[in-house]
């Protein structure tokens, strides 16, 4: 009697206490869940099969009898006489599209867009931000078209007028193109984050630098930019990886070229590697290898941001402008 | 340096900030603005400031308009309300800001930064950031970096606004004596007529862009030239009751439904010369109307406020006008009370009710 008394007070309680901690566990469950899907799906998942392909000799030839060649796709890498000359693209191509477009210029239009009277600026901002929402492919074509050789192009039309000679801009200045190419479309994201970042920046530390007796550009040198720092770094540090990853104007533009290996960066020397090689050629495995190492490069590079630039605090400061 | 405001405006599209402002301050002088949100007041000082461009109107500096000057050609200090304190850098850089800019060289910036901050009692945090100070410290390194300029003119925007009570009173007064002292011409910003009243050597009421009065705070209180100005100062708040002005017997009397008062010989002869009809807005302050077993006047508690020292009794005459009534602490009376109430018709205010000007003063 005592017994069963005991047992059926217990089995209730325990039984709330179990559902208390299933649903402790199954709500994070439900909101994460999704997220957690999509990023084991589409990131995890292709890293890992990447490096599992990287460590075999799978192309188009041996599809039918792939084998494990544990690291020989990397020594091939490091051993190749092309590996440094495209780190070294890459560099140039991060280096210089972040530098002057992606952060430098996204903060000369921030700038001056918030200095002039605002219709103005979000008009100018919006109008920017065109190529953001054109297809890649025909942003591409209208480079191609704007550098294109004499008698066309805009670009010779133009310059035609200063006595320039007219040429191939493609090809006789590469880098140039590729790298405006990419940053007037990359600027636009600094452009969005900084002109937020300035905005917020409270009105008394505008007014109290003119007081203080600083000239419009004593005012961005010492109150404006070092309020902005955090967006600033966070800009560095997201971009980097972004550009990195980054090939599809190189390929439209010029391939890779032009001549030798002019533009190859990294991610398209895997894509050309991996997935477009001349017919018979294609190696999925010596691809997937690059793409790994670019991975670790990025994963190597996140690490070292987040630690260094807090990134928790960065995120936190910018309001999103809603234009 | 003397400053003047000439017929003075500033619109922001439709909006009307500051309407045709008139204002002359001497040199040495410690002028408030006062008057509630949205009247104008801060919008005044950033056009002296320079941050704002007038509409309509000049500005003078001593001899010279100004209103195209820089703010960095004004050679002037500010307070904001928020301090403005640059997070980025410690107390040192953001006391030698202006001067840094002013290309002063290191060692004097040193002098000067450390003699103003000595002065301001912060010569010790020299080289702490303004997150690791407290609001007081902090209001301090604001009014350093006004000063070390050494500037003509002074403008303060609500300093005191984000202190706390205690604090207010102790910078209320610290502010006061430094102006007197240093003599520099000082414009001052508030919402808080105690401020206003206590500091200033005259008081400017502004209100919906337009300047209702300028004058000392004695005449402010006791003299008030309109209806607003009269209900704005002071509180408790003035009463005021819709009355007719009527003559009796050689006197003259105000009288509204259950009042009746006698007004002084002097005050009744100059209201009668002045009113344009009978009908008035007669005023009279709390502290001016008392309760008095022989006061000819009936009226019945209402509620009664205990604020301390003395108690707030609203009292509702038989009219039914609520007059509130200063009374020393601790009165025997208690909602529902009938008592009488006895008015100091020395102290009398009256306003015409369509100009609602004074037409006492």
């Amino acid at each position: 009697m005592t017994q069963q008394t005991v047992t059926a007070q217990v089995t209730p309680h325990m039984d709330v206490s179990w559902r208390a901690r299933l649903r402790r566990f199954t709500t994070p469950a439900f909101f994460t869940g999704p997220a957690f899907v999509l990023v084991f799906l589409f990131f995890f998942l292709p890293v890992i099969l990447t490096i599992l392909i990287s460590l075999t000799d799978m192309s188009v030839a041996t599809i039918s009898d792939i084998k494990f060649v544990g690291l020989k796709n990397y020594i091939r890498i490091w051993r190749s006489r092309t590996t440094w000359k495209i780190l070294r693209n890459t560099f140039i191509y991060v280096g210089f599209t972040l530098t002057f477009f992606n952060v430098g210029l996204a903060l000369v239009l921030a700038l001056i867009t918030t200095h002039i009277p605002d219709r103005w600026g979000t008009a100018f901002r919006t109008f920017w931000l065109l190529p953001r929402i054109t297809p890649s492919v025909i942003y591409a074509i209208m480079w191609t078209w704007f550098t294109a050789d004499a008698p066309y192009g805009i670009v010779n039309q133009f310059l035609q007028i200063f006595g320039v000679e007219p040429r191939n801009w493609m090809s006789a200045q590469p880098w140039l193109v590729v790298i405006a190419a990419n940053g007037f479309v990359g600027a636009s994201f600094g452009m969005i984050i900084f002109t937020s970042a300035i905005r917020s920046i409270p009105v008394d530390f505008l007014r109290a630098a003119l007081v203080d007796g600083a000239s419009t550009w004593q005012r961005i040198r010492y109150v404006i930019l070092p309020m902005i720092r955090w967006p600033i770094l966070f800009v560095v540090s997201y971009q980097t990886l972004s550009l990195l990853a980054s090939f599809e104007y190189i390929l439209l533009l010029t391939d890779g070229g032009p001549g030798f290996y002019t533009t190859e960066v990294w991610s398209l020397h895997a894509y050309h590697r991996a997935l477009s090689n001349y017919f018979g050629n294609v190696q999925f495995g010596y691809g997937a290898a690059l793409a790994a190492i670019l991975v670790v490069i990025g994963v190597i590079a996140s690490v070292i941001y987040l630690r260094v630039f807090r990134f928790n605090e960065m995120v936190a400061e910018p309001k999103i402008e809603v234009i | 340096m003397e400053v003047r405001l000439v017929h003075l405006s500033k619109y922001f599209g439709e909006v009307r900030a500051v309407n045709d402002l008139n204002l002359e301050i001497k040199s040495g002088e410690f002028v408030a603005l006062l008057g509630p949100s949205g009247c104008g007041k801060t919008t005044t000082l950033l056009m002296i400031a320079g941050i704002y461009i007038p509409t309509e109107g000049e500005i003078w500096f001593g001899d010279r308009i100004v209103n195209d000057l820089l703010p960095k050609d004004r050679n002037i200090g500010m307070v904001f309300q928020s301090y403005a304190l640059y997070p980025h850098m410690t107390v040192f850089e953001n006391i030698s800001f202006p001067l840094k800019l002013k290309k002063v060289p290191m060692a004097e910036r040193r002098k000067r930064a450390q003699r103003v901050a000595d002065m301001m009692q912060i010569g010790h945090l020299m080289d702490r950031k303004p997150a690791q100070l407290s609001g007081g410290q902090q209001q301090r390194v604001a009014l350093a970096r006004a000063l070390v300029k050494e500037p003509d003119i002074l403008l303060f925007d609500e300093p005191l606004s984000n202190l706390d009570a205690k604090l207010r009173l102790t910078m209320r007064g610290e502010l006061k004596r430094l102006q007197k002292d240093l003599g520099i011409t000082s414009i001052y910003v508030t919402h808080d007529q105690v401020e206003a009243m206590t500091m200033a050597d005259r008081v400017a009421v502004l209100r919906d862009g337009r300047l209702q009065t300028f004058s000392t705070p004695d005449d402010l209180y006791n003299r008030p030239q309109t209806l607003f100005v009269a209900g704005f100062i002071g509180s408790p708040p003035m009463n005021f009751i819709d009355a007719t002005l009527v003559q009796e017997n050689g006197k003259v009397v105000v009288k509204a439904e259950g009042m009746r008062i006698e007004l002084p010989d002097e005050l009744g002869k100059r209201a009668l010369a002045r009113a344009k009809s009978d009908r008035v807005v007669y005023g009279i302050r709390p502290e001016h109307v008392h309760l008095d077993p022989e006061g000819d006047i009936e009226a019945e508690i209402y509620v009664v406020e205990p604020l301390g020292r003395e108690d707030l009794l609203d009292c509702r005459l038989l009219g039914g006008s609520v007059m509130g009534v200063l009374a020393p602490a601790g009165q025997p009376v208690g909602p529902g009370d009938k008592v009488r109430l006895r008015f100091e018709a020395e102290h009398s205010q009256l306003f015409d009710p369509e100009t609602e000007h004074t037409l006492l003063w």
